[in-house]
């Protein structure tokens, strides 16, 4: 099969969850042609580096107009880039650029979108496992037209090393001007640059209601920036304006899936369980024994996470 | 300004639920739906807008006979009047939008809110789809919003930071938490609900081009160890992770 892969990038730089959609947009078209779609401004010395991660060939549309990002801009290269290919899939990552493009792309086109899938399989047609009701059931779906999108949770695919492969650029030719853009961005304003996202990180530190103030979550900026990662907050805490709507886990915050989860004061919710039950390592911290997050971690401390997170943060710290 | 609001009737957010025979589909029974968390902020951002330059909200819903309670609860918050569209529940974003898209086509709106996804198969897609078969702009997963001078800007986060997003009207915006505090409806509120018109409107669903092919529910985590109480065992869980778990 013939898979057309969306790599996203910011600023000249490919985002994480992009370069798992492309190894695995690779793996699907095992022996057949995996290309890549590269989309931004003054973006064509970035491109060939894609060879190194599984494309045979990587397009780019390179525009000023399309510095930033826009639906009706991208949509329309990226419309352009399945006419030059005829894809059996599209592969992107299920990123805040990605969830808005791939429904557009995929109303445009009337092909079917498979919204933020855990895995991937190629049988005649695409299918896909999505978690759905917040990750309490797992629905595998099947595309019926050939062509159709898929969008690819980050961290649920592993991406590959890059071999240092070159592929061939070639740019997409397409019309296009400042009046077709009606949604258009004015300012783009920016985290700090080295501010690691809480849906890429590899450690995620979280508290909740058990923090009890906004200030004990020093603590938790401590332990993260040890680890290299990134903190969270729980409803309640967020609630509460101890932390910002940005930083939520859960069922109406973000989905995370890392390496190591540590849930300091969080009694594990149904809700902030849909949003970390993938991560690969469960710590829970709490002083009720009884609290439902015991029921799904790996290890557990119980008692007040004042004490235990400033002693935690210097014992990492010590194995670093 | 004429002002409409897509909502869907969901399983409440602590449901726990159960998978029916035909691994297809979950059980509807005994479980308690609830107007789409999202679709609050969206239901309010619409008010807001309403009451500041005056206009008229309209909610509009697709599902079974049941959702008219989602659509009185629009009415309750506030909604002029609503349109309900007789549909079972897809999992296919694309043939809902379709169907929405008929159904709102022959009416002007200022502007169209929607929720940022449905807390049920979580697909996020149709608002952006609606904006695409209606050819209007769109801004996705708002959590700000200023509508002056016939144009919408607003602010939608992505990974390491926020666009500030303006567009032409009219355009389809979906919201996201953070963008208000939606009101409860008053008792007044939810009286004068029941006088309000809910038009009946017919599906077009076309034939779904996603099959879902079976539902299970994910592998489920066993509880590990209680390493220990307080500061002591934190020696102990950083070996855990070290050499056992090997995470750090």
């Amino acid at each position: 099969m013939k898979a057309l892969v969306f790599v996203e990038q910011r600023k000249g730089e490919f985002r994480k969850a992009a370069i798992e959609a492309l190894c695995e947009g690779r793996r699907l078209s095992e022996g057949g042609a995996c290309v890549a779609v590269v989309i931004g401004s003054n973006v064509n010395g970035i491109a060939g580096q894609l060879g190194g991660f599984g494309a045979d060939k990587v397009l780019v549309a390179d525009n000023a107009l399309l510095e930033n990002y826009s639906t009706e801009g991208y949509t329309a290269a990226l419309q352009k880039a399945v006419a030059e290919t005829s894809p059996d899939a599209v592969l992107m990552a299920a990123t805040a650029m990605g969830r808005d493009l791939a429904p557009r792309l995929g109303a445009r086109l009337d092909v079917p979108v498979l919204a933020d899938v855990t895995s991937l399989t190629w049988s005649d047609g695409l299918q896909a496992v999505r978690p759905v009701y917040a990750g309490k059931v797992l629905m595998t779906v099947k595309a019926n037209k050939k062509g159709a999108i898929a969008t690819t949770r980050p961290k649920a695919f592993l991406p590959k090393e890059s071999d240092g492969r070159s592929a061939d650029v070639q740019a997409l030719e397409f019309g296009l001007t400042e009046v077709d853009i009606k949604a258009k961005v004015k300012q783009v304003q920016s985290e700090g640059e080295d501010m690691i996202e809480l849906t890429e990180a590899d450690f995620v530190v979280s508290g909740g209601r058990g923090m009890k103030s906004e200030e004990s979550f020093k603590l938790l900026d401590n332990l993260a920036k040890v680890l290299g990662g990134a903190v969270g907050a729980s409803r309640a805490a967020v609630d509460a304006g101890w932390r910002g709507h940005s930083e939520q886990v859960g069922q109406t915050g973000k989905v995370v899936a890392p390496t190591l989860y540590i849930a300091a004061g969080i009694s594990g919710a149904i809700q902030h369980l849909a949003g970390m039950t993938s991560s690969k390592v469960i710590v829970a911290i709490n002083k009720d024994s009884e609290a439902p997050i015991f029921k799904i971690a790996d290890y557990g401390i119980v008692g007040d996470v004042n004490e235990i997170l400033p002693a935690l943060t210097e014992e990492i710290r010590k194995l670093k | 300004m004429n002002l409409l609001v897509c909502v869907k009737h969901v399983p409440d957010t602590e449901t726990a639920v159960r998978i029916n025979l035909d691994d297809k589909s979950i059980q509807t029974q005994d479980v308690n739906f609830i107007l789409n968390p999202y679709d609050e902020y969206a239901v309010e951002a619409a008010l807001l807008l309403k009451e500041a330059n005056g206009g008229e909200v309209t909610a509009i819903t697709m599902g079974p006979d049941a959702a008219k309670k989602t659509l009185r609860t629009t009415l309750a918050m506030g909604a002029d009047k609503a349109i309900h569209i007789a549909c079972e529940h897809t999992a296919d974003s694309g043939a809902t939008a379709k169907c929405l898209a008929k159904a709102i086509k022959e009416n002007d709106y200022d502007l169209i809110f929607c929720g940022k996804q449905a807390m049920d198969i979580d697909n996020a897609q149709v608002p952006v789809m609606l904006a695409e078969i209606l050819g209007l702009p769109n801004i996705s997963a708002i959590n700000k919003l200023e509508v002056a001078d016939g144009k919408a800007t607003a602010h939608r986060e992505f990974e390491g930071g926020v666009e500030v997003v303006e567009t032409s009207l009219p355009a389809v915006i979906s919201c996201h938490k953070g963008l208000n505090d939606p009101r409860y409806a008053s008792l007044k509120g939810i009286m004068m609900a029941k006088k309000k018109p809910i038009e009946d409107s017919g599906c077009s669903c076309s034939v779904p081009d996603i099959e879902v092919v079976k539902m299970e529910y994910p592998p489920q985590r066993s509880g590990g160890k209680i390493v220990g109480e307080g500061v002591a065992a934190v020696s102990e869980l950083v070996r855990l992770l070290h050499e056992e778990a090997k995470v750090i």
